[in-house]
């Protein structure tokens, strides 16, 4: 009986703490790691089609985007509702593809450039002749690669 | 000299770490970009297009138009967008040789010998009122339909997935069964 005696007298001691930095530090790292800036502002709204083929993008630094869609409601009142074509931070017309693209391929080491990839975050709302035009343009800017950017479709 | 230099406390440690942690937290943003990848054709100058009609055989086009309303017309009748897989899927493979559907020619492929490969295009033809999502929508279905295909070969060759197989044997299915989607210039109205 004496084995169970409850040892009443002595307190329980604290928990070290030692050891949660290093805990602290491993989930910093994991997330340091698998994190990626967003690297723009959307002006734009988009709600992207869902589709079941998907491609991931893999080389991040080898992707330039195109987005389109709907002006926020905070810009509708200067450039109004009808879809539009974000490149970077700004707002442009079909007409800038071909100077984003060829601005996109100088900022890239030579022996990559081949492997570039548009990649086209369009608003399922979106009419295709805006598309269209943005595709016309970037094959006269020979940027054949493209990604039309979509979400899993849950099934 | 009997004087020690003082430990340098580490209970801040723990706090510095979480303020490094909080900040990466919130700025993370964990969705990984995917989509769906497709390849244009190279430029041609309108100028020196060649008429296209003329070159390919009737039989041989899967055409598929989207107007502005968003219908689907499959080789001329109307079709749901849950159906247009398996038609295309039927139309690339062509199983019984039927004349209606693609010819099919011998080609020397790796692995496979001397293989029948059909000649099948499929052509995609939209409105400019056309809704973007119903267009990726037919074109999911339409890649779709191609990797069924290579999967059931694959499965059915090596006994593996397409995407587990090794790249040479995967060229060799693609040449079997090449993404061939072809995106004619859009008209006005259909």
């Amino acid at each position: 009986m004496s084995k169970f005696r409850k040892n009443d007298g002595k307190e329980l001691p604290p928990i070290s703490t030692a050891s949660l930095p290093d805990i602290v530090f491993m989930l910093l790292f994991f997330f340091m790691v698998s994190t990626t800036m967003r690297e723009v502002t959307y002006k734009v709204r988009m709600h992207l089609p869902a589709a079941t083929e998907l491609d991931k993008l893999e080389k991040k630094s080898l992707v330039s985007y195109i987005y389109i869609g709907e002006p926020l409601p905070m810009y509708q009142k200067t450039f109004g509702k009808a879809p539009r074509i974000q490149l970077d931070d700004v707002f442009a017309d079909v007409g800038d593809v071909q100077d984003f693209i060829i601005a996109e391929r100088n900022a890239r080491d030579e022996n990559e450039q081949p492997m570039m990839i548009t990649s086209l975050k369009i608003d399922e709302n979106t009419k295709m002749g805006i598309v269209n035009d943005v595709k016309q343009e970037l094959r006269k800017s020979a940027a054949l690669n493209i990604n039309y950017s979509a979400r899993k479709k849950a099934d | 000299m009997s004087k020690k230099i003082p430990e340098i406390p580490s209970a801040s440690l723990a706090d510095i770490a979480f303020m490094l942690l909080i900040f990466f937290l919130v700025t993370t943003t964990m969705d990984v970009d995917s989509g769906l990848r497709r390849k244009l054709p190279q430029w041609v100058d309108p100028k020196d297009m060649p008429d296209e009609d003329q070159q390919i055989n009737e039989r041989n086009v899967f055409v598929v138009l989207v107007n502005k309303n968003n219908d689907l017309l499959v080789e001329g009748d109307y079709e749901r967008i849950e159906n247009l897989r398996e038609r295309a899927k039927e139309f690339m493979d062509n199983p019984f040789n039927d004349q209606d559907l693609p010819e099919k020619e011998p080609k020397e492929i790796p692995y496979f010998g001397e293989f029948m490969v059909s000649k099948g295009v499929i052509s995609l033809r939209n409105d400019l009122d056309t809704k973007y999502g119903t267009y990726l929508a037919v074109q999911n279905e339409l890649v779709a339909a191609i990797n069924e295909l290579r999967d059931e070969l694959a499965k059915n060759k090596f006994g593996k997935p397409y995407k587990e197989l090794e790249a040479d044997k995967q060229n060799a299915i693609r040449e079997i069964y090449p993404q061939k989607i072809s995106e004619a210039e859009p008209k006005g109205k259909i």
